[in-house]
């Protein structure tokens, strides 16, 4: 059978079921497309081809098995391929975490989300890539080389979820994990033609992911489509002892059912569509609220004052909680070590020379940000601004279900553009920060394409725990559009 | 405020991270213009704004307090540099090590 690559996730499970495809034909499909296009895309740092067709293959007696005997429940994703972000811990495979520091890193352990999704019978392809650490927006920081766009290879698949979306974008997974502490899966699905989900802080276990901000810090999904991304969380969320911000109850807030948004109300936030906003990336984003008006949804202005804040608020809570995350890379327990007679030059030089020009810059701001004399100004201060962001948005849900928003600022950039001025690169997130700050959960679907043919983002975010209905509200949305189900040509 | 090589070299050892004197010129450029712009903040008066400890909705529980299966020590060895006697082996801390 050819064309398995073209299956959504919903789509090959219900062929898996059916036993009109196998979860061994499905998985050799997808390593076949790794092998003739990574080599140029860059989406996978590692590839574990033989425990993947192991995997698929015990996936398959398992189908045959229950269909012999007619029954049995059998787990929601078996036999389903999927890519893991290389910051997430996968038992037995490397962790690089795009880093030279954890170059020859082989966690003992499996991180709580893909866990799930292994006992719901995943198969993982491999790991993909990101920049180091998960600090940045074009995968450029990676040590392992940057990442290319399927739709336009020289530019970028944006980041630090880029390996991730590269890989579901050019069809070398159905679906990919990756994670989002200031936009890292909206920014790269927006690049990419993605669907993509931050989740609320609390619904996913962050166990087994390489903190970067904890208080930021969320596991994600990219996917084709809300039914995909949907499926996932259904399975990777919920309480872990391991991960004590989890929660134990998820509130169940309303959500739109079927293809009528009727009742919906959809704020637009002023503060979103500003200087810098590229015109076409703007037109698609309206165009794609016009839809949702369409679908019985009803558009208001809205206000969240204190947006502009969130860059300069972000840029000192994330590299001081990166500072204190990142102080256990010693060369003492793991990753790489420089010999040395002295013990603080030691840690000195290994890990001045583990990580690279980004992760170094973030550890000396968040280390000046927290140092003494300095932390009333930086990080107290910062603290009490996010506190004000957050309200904006617990205001704004007071009168709206959903806010609708750009994801980015423009269309993905080309590789080597903001090469020189990490400010310029931060810029790219200024939509997507405030999200993780207030810790509600967003979601990007795509909404058409700019004259260059790159994708354009349409980024929803909703209150604590409204995953669920953003999903809802793109899977009505992606009923009436077909923006999501175009792929690039490679 | 810009950072002048001292304070970048007095950062670079609390965060223990060596630089090279092409890196602590570059750094010191660069974080100057980025606390330039979070200086931003100072713009608001947060007098009677509480500062958010955290971002958790729910009241998180903590698990119960009992023993449960630990990584195997080999697991963990088997990542570290350099290793002996079941333990991490690291450069002497105290005067007179061996």
């Amino acid at each position: 059978m050819s064309g398995l690559h073209e299956l959504s996730a919903k789509q090959a499970l219900a062929g898996l079921r059916a036993g009109k495809i196998s979860s061994v034909e499905l998985t050799r499909a997808y390593l076949e497309r790794i092998e003739q296009h990574n080599p140029r895309l860059n989406a996978y740092l590692y590839v574990s081809a033989e425990s993947a067709l192991q995997a698929a293959a015990a996936a398959d007696k398992q189908y045959a098995k229950a269909r012999r005997s007619k029954g049995g429940k059998l787990p929601a994703l078996l036999g389903l391929p999927i890519a893991v972000k290389d910051v997430l811990a996968v038992a037995g495979m490397p962790a690089t975490c795009g880093s030279r520091i954890l170059e020859n890193f082989v966690p003992s352990y499996t991180a709580t989300s893909v866990q799930r999704l292994l006992d719901a019978g995943v198969v993982v392809l491999g790991k993909t890539n990101t920049d180091e650490f998960a600090m940045g927006s074009s995968t450029e920081n990676s040590a392992y080389g940057v990442t290319r766009n399927p739709w336009d290879e020289t530019r970028v698949p944006g980041g630090s979820s880029g390996g991730s979306a590269a890989a579901v974008a050019a069809r070398l997974a159905p679906v990919a994990l990756g994670t989002d502490t200031g936009g890292s899966v909206r920014q790269p699905a927006a690049f990419c033609g993605l669907t993509g989900l931050k989740t609320t802080y609390g619904r996913v276990s962050r166990y087994g992911l390489v903190a970067f901000g904890s208080s930021l810090d969320t596991v994600g999904v990219l996917a084709r489509d809300a039914a995909d991304a949907g499926l996932i969380l259904k399975v990777m969320g919920g309480y872990d002892p391991q991960d004590a911000t989890t929660v134990e109850k998820t509130p169940k807030l309303e959500k739109p059912s079927g293809r009528s948004l009727k009742g919906l109300k959809i704020g637009v936030p002023k503060e979103y569509f500003i200087e810098g906003l590229s015109a076409e990336v703007e037109n698609g984003v309206r165009e794609g609220i016009r839809q949702l008006e369409a679908l019985g949804a009803k558009a208001v202005p809205v206000s969240l004052p204190h947006t502009e804040y969130a860059l300069p608020v972000y840029y000192i809570i994330a590299p001081a909680e990166a500072s204190a995350n990142l102080a256990r890379f010693d060369g003492v327990r793991y990753g790489l070590r420089v010999v040395q007679d002295d013990l603080i030059e030691m840690f000195k030089r290994s890990r001045g020379a583990g990580f690279g020009p980004e992760v170094k810059r973030r550890i000396m701001i968040g280390s000046y940000a927290l140092s003494a004399g300095y932390y009333d100004a930086y990080y107290g201060q910062a603290q009490k601004v996010r506190a004000l962001i957050r309200r904006d948005f617990d205001n704004v849900f007071k009168k709206v279900d959903i806010i609708a928003a750009p994801s980015t600022p423009s269309t993905a950039f080309r590789i080597g553009a903001h090469g020189n001025d990490p400010l310029e690169m931060y810029l790219e997130d200024v939509f997507t920060l405030p999200a993780n700050l207030a810790g509600v959960p967003g979601l990007c679907v795509c909404a058409g394409f700019d004259g260059q043919g790159l994708p354009i983002g349409l980024q929803m975010l909703g209150p604590h725990f409204a995953d669920e209905r953003l999903l809802a509200v793109a899977a009505a949305y992606q009923k009436v559009t077909d923006w999501h189900k175009q792929g690039p040509a490679l | 405020m810009r950072l002048t090589k001292e304070d970048v070299e007095h950062i670079a050892l609390l965060a223990r991270l060596h630089l090279s004197e092409e890196e602590k010129e570059r750094y010191g450029e660069q974080l100057s213009n980025i606390l330039e712009h979070v200086g931003k903040l100072q713009e608001l008066d947060t007098t009677d704004v509480p500062a958010m400890a955290s971002i958790v909705v729910e009241r998180s529980r903590l698990r119960p307090d009992e023993p449960a299966a630990a990584m195997l020590r080999a697991d963990l060895l088997a990542n570290a540099p350099e290793a002996s006697d079941e333990q991490f082996k690291v450069p002497p801390v105290l005067d007179g090590g061996p």
